[in-house]
């Protein structure tokens, strides 16, 4: 479990980032911190690892203040995931996934054979090991992203926009690989989106963060559309627009889901 | 023609000196050079400062510091001790500039990253940021490798023995031959030392051929990048 206790960062020139936050992330699950640019939530995912320390509250893993834990061993123990790979363009794919594992002090040998179990895991075929990361397409490149951040099986996942720079297929397809990953391995995941779609289909808990780093709401998606706190979540889940409010019609006496523009959006299952 | 012939033991000894003198120089120029370069790109206020340090040292005539120097060092004059740390704080003020923009050059994502999975600092910057400074720092080292065998000929002009030699003694002696021999040599000398660094390069960093763009298509088959796996 992770908790966030009444975290606040404020830089030096007096911007606030995250403002007061309260959160708990509950194990084995995965919780979206969601929000437009500045609303703090990547600050709020890299305070977990110790890339930014508070300057106020306090951040706990099992009950342990970050804060007292030495920052690299901390980061070792957490896996990290970000936009555009991340990956070390001078390693091939198998170093990169090697990279946590041997820093850990996992002898080669085996820290080989768990990198390619692990490329097997994230859909990567065996003869990608020994490519540059430049030689692969940018889903592969996130697909080794992932494989590098479990590679050392942390308890915690920190994802910090990993599909924000492929193409809305390719990203389609992670997401689902994602959710089976998740599905299979039951890891503690953080994951920092601006995509609301990706959030609710993501997320069994969705955060909802707003400038100045203010958490707006936090629950589960259903909550988010069945009881927006106000009109900046309606507005950023799009339940004041059309897109979210669905009504059937019958066609060919099939019950079909229609938006409110009359744009269909699905067939209800009987 | 005939002068060589006859003198091919002297150009000999002198290029094996010549190479005394400038390899140390440009080793010790590319080590030293590189802590400071590192520094410059970390720390903002400590760029302009060395940067123009640099620029100083290297608007300094060289036979001006060939000959004040041993003031400083207690070496003496015709030393080739004194000629090698002239000749490396040459190297120093040429590739400090290079070794900052080299590091400047490493994309901030990637040091994040390396950062992010757990690299201290000290591992950071061997396993990390060296490596990828790599191909800006062979550039760099190949124009102090360039500039430096050319500015040991001057050290024949205070009496330091080199492959200018050929030049102050063929000059004195009115032989063309001993000069174009002088001169030659020299240039081919630079041109091996730069072909060795340039190899150097290839086989330490095998990656930055591979991923430079444009390139991997005649190299690298591009099957990779059709098809996302299922």
């Amino acid at each position: 479990m992770i908790e966030f206790r009444g975290v606040t960062k404020q830089y030096p020139d007096g911007t606030v980032a995250v403002g007061g936050v309260d959160l708990i992330v509950p194990p084995r699950t995965t919780t979206v911190l969601v929000g437009t640019s500045g609303s703090g939530k990547t600050t709020l995912l890299r305070m977990i690892n110790r890339m930014v320390d508070p300057s106020q509250g306090a951040v706990l893993i099992d009950g342990t203040d970050v804060a007292t834990v030495d920052p690299v061993r901390l980061r070792r123990s957490i896996g990290y995931v970000m936009q555009n790979s991340g990956l070390l363009p001078h390693r091939t794919v198998l170093d990169n996934v090697m990279t946590v594992p041997l820093l850990n002090g996992t002898r080669r040998q085996s820290a080989r054979a768990r990198a390619m179990e692990l490329l097997e895991t994230v859909g990567l075929d065996a003869s990608l090991a020994q490519k540059y990361p430049a030689q692969l397409s940018g889903g592969q490149q996130q697909r080794v992203g992932v494989a590098r951040g479990l590679a050392a099986d942390p308890n915690i996942l920190l994802m910090d926009e990993p599909f924000g720079a492929v193409d809305p297929l390719v990203r389609q397809e992670l997401q689902q690989e994602l959710r089976r990953l998740q599905r299979e391995l039951g890891k503690t995941v953080v994951f920092v989106t601006h995509d609301i779609d990706e959030a609710f289909l993501l997320g069994d808990q969705v955060v909802l963060l707003r400038t100045g780093g203010k958490v707006v709401q936090s629950g589960t998606p259903a909550e988010f559309l069945a009881s927006p706190a106000d009109d900046f979540v309606s507005g950023f889940v799009g339940a004041d627009r059309g897109r979210r409010r669905l009504r059937l019609e019958e066609v060919d006496g099939q019950r079909v889901v229609v938006d409110e523009d009359g744009r269909p959006a699905g067939v209800l299952e009987p | 023609m005939n002068w060589l012939v006859q003198n091919v033991g002297l150009v000999g000894e002198l290029l094996l000196v010549h190479l005394a003198l400038s390899v140390p120089a440009i080793i010790l120029s590319f080590v030293i050079a590189i802590p400071i370069g590192y520094l410059a790109h970390r720390q903002r206020w400590a760029r302009g400062v060395l940067l123009t340090l640099c620029g100083v040292l290297y608007a300094i005539p060289s036979l001006a510091l060939f000959i004040a120097l041993p003031a400083i060092t207690g070496f003496g004059i015709r030393s080739p001790l004194n000629l090698v740390v002239a000749l490396t704080l040459y190297g120093i003020a040429v590739m400090v500039r290079t070794a900052a923009d080299a590091f400047d050059a490493v994309s901030p994502d990637t040091r994040l990253a390396a950062t992010a999975v757990g690299y201290s600092a000290a591992g950071r910057f061997w396993a990390v940021e060296l490596p990828l400074a790599g191909p800006v720092l062979i550039a760099g080292l190949r124009v102090v490798i360039v500039s430096t065998v050319s500015l040991v000929t001057v050290g024949a002009v205070i009496g330091v023995q080199s492959l200018g030699s050929l030049f102050t003694d063929g000059f004195q002696r009115g032989i063309v031959a001993e000069i174009v021999t002088g001169i030659v040599a020299t240039m081919l000398l630079a041109l091996v030392l730069d072909a060795l660094s340039v190899v150097a390069g290839r086989l330490l960093l095998p990656w930055a051929r591979r991923a430079a763009p444009g390139r991997r298509s005649s190299a690298q088959p591009v099957a990779v990048e059709a098809g996302e796996p299922a």
